[in-house]
């Protein structure tokens, strides 16, 4: 039982990651990004080739792999996302399906559907007396260095003058910029650190999923559903439905099995039907 | 002056049905059917995007339910398949009615990742569900019995499966022009004013979403008689890009622009296939990119705009408007001078 609920909070870190960097690119640019389980995937293959064709391992991966994919994502940015920015926000969420589809291909093209292995980080291949069982140290590190991530970006966005120009400019952006703050100079570097965000969740996804074309697009609808459970445009609702979703679907699975994957949708609908804006999300905005 | 006589309703309406009726002698018949079937499909994308400002990424749950549970009652009922194919397409809309009651209370681009997440549970439930829908074998064998009558040829069959597309697609027409439809229209372009004229405008949403489902369904039923099978695939998530790809190739609001979408994308498609080229994600997600940054009013909005301009008059008024052309609030006031608001 408690070490189901360790299993829950794990796969909630992943949420809890995507869904963050997906808010944190919603809030600034009011973009929906498709593509978001794509980087992830990325981030998966990108550990996965550093070892196989350069030989970098784990550690090297944790940081190289979102650096790369961070400065891929200010250049779709530049490229693509900024061109959209002024229309109706449905067509950069079309643009980044067929940019989706595309990543998706490519990297199937190359490696097929079957899954590829990676292994563990020797410092982490054992397992650890957490006092009622053994539970593997990686799974711990995962939980932990996420949970470490999230509060890092939320320090950040309260505590700093960076925080305060992004949640400024995320609430009201006109009278941000009115006020004589660059708006835009923000907007591509937080796109790229909401990439990032996704890489980094790939490579900690690395050693402990199957890694293949497809593992990005099925987690994303499920943490679009987190998102809206969470609030929407939320950063902290976001971070705190994706733990929580985590930890009551892993306890679901053990007393409902039949329902392991349908209960963050049927969460979602009873949430819905209760308070439309999510659980920490307002109400003005909506309609 | 054949572009200025095409863009008059009745020559176009008449050059649709021969292009419809001779579709099977002029490519592979059973192609020509998933054309049909697929340009109902979007049709039915297009009412809810395009007139109702809805953006459905999940109607692949409509059109699979409606393809499982019409080769469900054809399989285990022995009933003829017109009989399957309206059950279907009533599944999908009686589907459509918690979906939708609980989707439309978001609108924009949470809409768009509500439904998208209620047809990834939908697609999880047919999954799971062996016993019924055959997990991920799915449902084979589908007949198509109609009376004794041998539609085994798929040249045949086209002509059996097309008055459902037709009908559907007059349906979709009939409610655009309708009283309904132009207050879906208003609602698209300016909620809180329809909302302060009295409308109630989840209601009306709610109402278009269940007739798109319907309208998908029946797309859905008549796709998988014709496959003779169902699958997982029908309700996946890509099954539903697609769909919403069709209806931006096209351009967004035209229903004309739909069906070209579903025929081009589906010919692309069989051709891949032929041709054994597998990975057709790189090339449908392109042509996304591609007309998302540059044709936005797709390939029918496009074409409407340059006969309009070429002829120097604007358009015969039966024409559906784009979004920008008539002022939403004058065509509200009319609506509401006539039901008596």
């Amino acid at each position: 039982m408690v070490e189901q609920a360790f299993n829950g909070l794990v796969s909630g870190a992943f949420y809890a990651l995507l869904a963050l960097g997906l808010a944190v690119i919603f809030g600034m640019l009011g973009v929906v990004n498709f593509a978001h389980g794509a980087f992830y995937m990325l981030g998966a293959f990108g550990a996965f080739v550093l070892l196989d064709s350069f030989g970098i391992g784990f550690w090297a991966a944790l940081l190289i792999v979102p650096v790369l994919l961070g400065l891929a994502g200010v250049v779709l940015e530049r490229l693509f996302i900024r061109r959209l920015a002024a229309l109706d926000p449905l067509y950069n969420f079309l643009l980044t399906f067929g940019l989706a589809l595309i990543l998706q291909d490519v990297v199937r093209s190359r490696y097929g559907v079957q899954s590829q292995q990676y292994g563990r980080p020797g410092l982490l291949d054992g397992s650890l007396n957490l006092g009622l069982f053994e539970y593997p140290a990686y799974q711990v590190f995962v939980l932990a260095l996420s949970a470490l991530v999230c509060g890092l970006v939320w320090l950040a966005l309260t505590r700093t003058k960076v925080g305060m120009i992004v949640r400024a400019s995320t609430e009201k952006p006109e009278l941000t910029r009115a006020l004589g703050i660059d708006v835009a100079r923000w907007v591509t570097p937080v796109f790229g650190f909401g990439i990032a965000l996704a890489g980094l969740a790939g490579v900690l996804a690395a050693p402990m999923r199957a890694i293949n074309p497809l593992m990005g697009a099925d987690l994303i609808i499920v943490v679009f559903a987190v998102v809206v459970i969470g609030g929407l445009g939320s950063v902290f609702g976001s971070v705190a439905a994706g733990f929580l979703i985590g930890l009551i679907s892993a306890l679901g699975n053990l007393y409902v099995p039949a329902l392991s994957q349908t209960l963050v949708f049927i969460l979602m609908a009873a949430v819905l039907l209760w308070r439309p804006a999510g659980l920490f999300g307002r109400e003005e905005g909506l309609v | 002056m054949i572009l200025r006589l095409l863009a008059r309703r009745p020559v176009l309406l008449a050059l649709a049905l021969v292009v419809a009726f001779a579709l099977p002698w002029l490519i592979y018949p059973p192609v020509a059917m998933d054309i049909a079937a697929w340009a109902l499909f979007a049709v039915a994308v297009d009412l809810l995007l395009g007139y109702g400002g809805l953006l459905s990424f999940g109607h692949a749950a409509f059109w699979g339910t409606s393809a499982y549970t019409t080769g469900l009652i054809a399989l285990h009922t022995g009933l003829p398949f017109p009989v399957a194919i309206v059950g279907g397409a009533l599944a999908a809309a009686v589907l459509a009615v918690p979906i939708g009651y609980l989707s439309v209370r978001l609108s924009g681009i949470y809409f768009a990742m509500v439904t998208l997440a209620f047809a990834q549970m939908i697609y999880f439930i047919v999954n799971q569900w062996r016993d019924v829908t055959g997990g991920e074998n799915g449902l084979q064998g589908i007949p198509r019995e109609l009376f004794g009558l041998d539609l085994s040829d798929p040249f045949l069959f086209y002509y059996a499966g097309l008055p459902f597309v037709l009908v559907g697609l007059l349906v979709a027409w009939r409610i655009v022009r309708s009283p309904f439809g132009q207050v879906l229209m208003s609602i698209r372009d300016n909620p809180s004013r329809a909302r302060a004229l009295g409308y109630p405008v989840d209601r009306y949403r709610l109402l278009a979403f269940v007739l798109s489902a319907a309208l998908a369904g029946l797309g859905g039923g008549v796709f998988a008689i014709s496959h003779g099978f169902a699958s997982l695939h029908d309700v996946y998530w890509t099954t539903s890009g697609q769909a919403v790809m069709m209806v931006v190739l096209g351009g967004i609001g035209t229903l004309w622009g739909a069906v070209l979408g579903a025929a081009l994308i589906v010919s692309l498609n069989d051709y891949l296939a032929t041709a054994g080229f597998e990975e057709t994600g790189i090339i449908t997600g392109l042509i996304f990119v591609v007309i998302v940054l540059l044709f936005r009013k797709g390939l029918w909005g496009t074409a409407r705009d340059l006969t309009a301009a070429r002829s120097g008059r604007h358009r015969p008024a039966a024409v559906p408007d784009p979004p920008s052309s008539a002022s939403s609030s004058e065509r509200l006031d009319q609506v509401a001078e006539r039901s008596g608001r």
